[in-house]
């Protein structure tokens, strides 16, 4: 193997070599680093809500002027969207998932428990028609029967004899797995709510990476209220394909039925879904962009000062070339070289992208980075490093072997 | 001298315009990415009212008990303030300047029926409010204490609603229709963002938000509810009143004291207030109490979301990876004119003329690549803009300082990676460059 000639003339170009092994560390650094962060994003972006997305919307009804007897109303405007031609079924509620604001409460298992090891769980309120709507997925127990519902006021303070919960409370509250048929104490209640049935998934409205938000994100319940409030929720599952005729034919049955109200949002849950991560997509499509053009930049670094080494030594490669070295030999002396300024930088660089990761855990409490990430991106960058240094390497390997002969 | 060394060096880097355009453009890049993190870091950790950040003071009270310490806030305080706590301080009024707020909505009912309704949002306020913070009035000025004492319906409007309702007339003293009650508007706010949103961080703290501006007074008769967090511990009863007699906390309360002996007395004031409260067995605990102003206040709130450092980490990184690249181009486009420097060494120039050259040839790459960067900023700021919501990236624009910070970061960055690559040139032998082939 020819390294020991590489080696020497590598000494005489320290600098050249450190810059060149320098940027590929610190390169593969940053790549990690936000790869990692993207990939995290992506995952949490794609988290499923539990509805059925692509065919349930969401209405902000807000009554204008206090009208009188609000209950009726509503009651009024819920029964006309459920007979609309296209509509699976329909409700009023306080929230729903991927709006980021909402409503929580604590859970208890003992009511006069306090301090630590109290739950909070996400507050959805519901009539027997909520599952159906959201398209819920009920794993034990039952649904709401029609006569346990009743109608509460954001300022109301009840308490609920029944109540549903999500299999990820579920399993919080109740490890063995025998949730339905249990007491809970909630909304800092004296009185036990009994767990009728738990539902498969149902995710709390706030969608935030990290802090209680990422750890919660599905802990939650349903009361069995209908939401008679100033502004409410009304929502409603088409059947699929009709979601954007629905939408239409719904704000112009409920402006027909009064008209003293607001419609400000009308919204898809799956448009819901784009604002709440609207950020995590956001910073994931910047770190694309600074990985590439790192990508870009430190490639160009490779071609720019290599093509400086050959054109420096274009009478020694003719040389080399004179005394019998093939073009394989010239382009293989490049390569090996990269090869080794390379693999340098990229252990330093594994050592930093760990440093930078740990710097995140422990000042943003972000997740450990796999060192099989470190290795893969090593890996990538040496091959970044192979293919930046091609097109000089092969400049180099067409050096005639004339020119050392001939007065450059 | 200067203008020889100048036009050397715009020769020389005309001569390898390759070479020199991909340093321009590393190094421009690289000041791109690092001063659009850096712009929105500033801006998001900047300093909302410099004038007045160490006067206004954000007072706290230990209103639960060691049990129900707020989790999100470091030292278990709560951040916000019970209505029977706001109001007794309002009362008490130790302070020169003093207001409580709190957000919520109220949908507009324009006179032309050509507008349809719409929500805005709403500030409820004591008039101490707009000159604590300095708010610039356009037309007419805050409501009086009498109003505040009256619980009158006035209103103030921001710009920008002053425009959409009243095409931008003057509108002191018009009527405006806020839900089902005539308000009479006293005064329209000229441009005023600051970013952070000191006073309430709860609901957009980078971006727009509140609309129009009532007395509280006013805001707690009509039971306007809460936008943003009202919490609660276990004695609610039902309805708005027996919110006012809760101890649920939703409200922000701050005070102006200008000198230090303000705040001496007031600190004074709240220990005395939360030793008098202990006492009538309202609270179980000794109740701790802390005063904060703006950018105490701020710091405490961690407001700059974490993401915002990682991309300052990463982009500055970045950045370092384009300066390399420089250094190491640079150290092949200076090596590549030794014979140049020694025939100019051979003809009497001395090392430092060599240096000073050279360093200038430096200088002009960074430079250039200084302004690709604003450019690159500025586009950055827009992408940014595009991609994330006020929640992330405040609503800021290049200012001087920032154009100052990139210019001088992309020259001092450049000269300092092209010292060695110059030194070196400096170094260069007359006689042996002359000698060779």
């Amino acid at each position: 193997m020819e390294l020991r000639p590489i080696l020497s003339a590598m000494r005489r170009n320290k600098v050249g070599a450190v810059l060149i092994g320098v940027q590929i560390a610190v390169t593969l650094a940053i790549l990690c680093n936000g790869l990692f962060i993207i990939e995290q994003r992506l995952a949490l972006s794609q988290r499923p809500s539990g509805v059925d997305e692509a065919n349930v919307f969401a209405i902000d009804n807000q009554w204008v002027g206090a009208p009188g007897d609000v209950p009726a109303r509503q009651r009024a405007d819920i029964e006309a969207l459920r007979a609309l031609p296209g509509v699976v079924d329909a409700y009023d509620t306080n929230q729903y998932p991927l709006t980021n604001s909402g409503w929580s409460e604590s859970v208890l298992l003992d009511p006069d428990a306090s301090g630590s090891g109290t739950l909070s769980a996400a507050l959805y309120f519901g009539d027997d028609h909520a599952l159906n709507t959201l398209g819920l997925r009920l794993v034990a127990g039952r649904n709401f029967e029609a006569s346990e519902i009743g109608e509460r006021q954001a300022s109301d303070r009840l308490h609920t004899a029944v109540i549903l919960i999500t299999r990820a409370l579920a399993q919080a509250l109740f490890p063995k797995g025998n949730a339905v048929g249990q007491s809970i104490y909630v909304e800092g209640n004296k009185q036990p709510s009994l767990v009728i049935g738990v539902v498969e998934r149902l995710q709390i409205p706030w969608t935030g990476a990290g802090g209680w938000t990422e750890k919660y994100f599905e802990n939650s319940m349903i009361e069995p209220y209908r939401f008679i409030e100033s502004d409410s929720w009304y929502m409603v599952r088409t059947r699929p394909g009709q979601l954007a005729s629905v939408m239409k034919a719904a704000r112009d049955k409920l402006l027909q039925i009064d008209r003293a109200r607001l419609l400000d949002k009308i919204e898809a849950v799956s448009d819901t879904r784009i604002a709440a991560y609207r950020d995590d997509r956001g910073l994931a499509v910047i770190l694309a962009v600074v990985c590439a053009s790192l990508i870009g930049v430190t490639a160009c670094g490779i071609v720019g000062l290599t093509s400086y080494w050959v054109s420096q030594r274009r009478r020694q490669i003719g040389i080399r070339r004179a005394l019998g070295a093939t073009r394989g030999a010239i382009l293989r002396y490049f390569q090996t070289e990269n090869l080794l300024i390379a693999a340098a930088g990229a252990l330093v660089g594994i050592g930093l992208t760990v440093a930078v990761n740990l710097w995140m855990v422990t000042s943003f409490a972000m997740p450990r980075l796999a060192l099989a990430w470190a290795g893969l991106g090593a890996l990538g960058v040496l091959l970044l490093g192979q293919l930046a240094v091609l097109w000089p390497a092969l400049r180099a390997a067409s050096v005639p072997p004339a020119l050392a002969v001939r007065d450059a | 001298m200067f203008p020889y060394y100048l036009e050397l060096a715009l020769r020389s880097l005309r001569r390898n315009a390759v070479l020199t355009t991909l340093m321009v453009t590393a190094i421009g890049v690289g000041i791109g990415a690092s001063m659009t993190t850096l712009t929105v870091f500033r801006a998001m950790s900047g300093d909302p009212i410099p004038a007045k950040s160490r006067q206004l003071f954000r007072p706290q009270i230990q209103s639960r008990g060691p049990d129900g310490a707020d989790r999100e806030s470091e030292d278990g305080l709560q951040t916000d303030l019970s209505y029977l706590d706001a109001m007794a301080w309002m009362r008490a009024h130790q302070a020169v300047r003093q207001t409580v707020t709190y957000a919520s909505g109220l949908t507009v009912r324009p006179a032309d029926p050509k507008q349809k309704p719409f929500r805005a949002d709403v500030r409820a306020a004591y008039n101490d409010f707009f000159p604590m913070f300095a708010v610039p009035f356009a037309f007419g000025s805050p409501w009086t204490h009498a109003d505040d004492d009256d619980r009158s319906a006035v209103v103030v409007l921001t710009r920008a609603l002053n425009d959409r309702l009243f095409g931008g007339s003057n509108s002191v003293g018009k009527t405006l229709r806020l839900g089902n009650e005539p308000y009479t508007v006293v005064g329209v706010l000229n441009d005023w963002l600051p970013i952070p949103r000191f006073y309430d961080l709860q609901v957009v703290p980078f971006g727009e938000s509140d609309q129009l501006f009532i007395p509280f007074t006013h805001a707690i008769d009509r039971q306007l509810e809460v936008d943003g967090s009202t919490s609660c511990s276990d004695d609610r009863q039902a309805g708005f009143p027996d919110l006012l007699q809760s101890n649920c906390i939703w409200l922000q309360y701050w005070v102006e004291l200008p000198t230090a002996a303000d705040v001496a007395k007031y600190r004074l004031f709240l220990n005395n207030y939360a030793a008098e409260q202990q006492r009538s067995g309202r609270y179980a605990w000794p109740p701790r109490t802390e005063l904060r102003n703006v950018r105490e206040w701020l710091a405490y709130r961690h407001i700059v979301p974490n993401e915002m450092g990682v991309l300052m980490l990463l982009s500055f990184g970045f950045l370092a990876v384009c300066l390399l690249n420089a250094a190491g181009l640079l150290l092949a486009k200076l090596m590549g004119r030794a014979g140049d420097i020694g025939v100019r060494r051979a003809l009497g120039a001395s090392r430092t003329a060599i240096f000073v050259q050279c360093l200038i040839e430096t200088g002009m790459v960074g430079l250039a690549g200084g302004l690709l960067g604003l450019l690159l900023t500025s586009l950055g700021l827009l992408a940014a803009r595009s991609l994330l919501t006020a929640d992330f990236v405040a609503l800021t624009h290049l200012d001087l300082a920032d154009v100052g910070i990139a210019i001088a970061l992309a020259v001092t960055a450049t000269l300092l990676a092209g010292l060695y690559p110059t030194w070196r040139a400096a170094q260069v032998q007359p006689g042996w460059q002359l000698k060779a082939p």
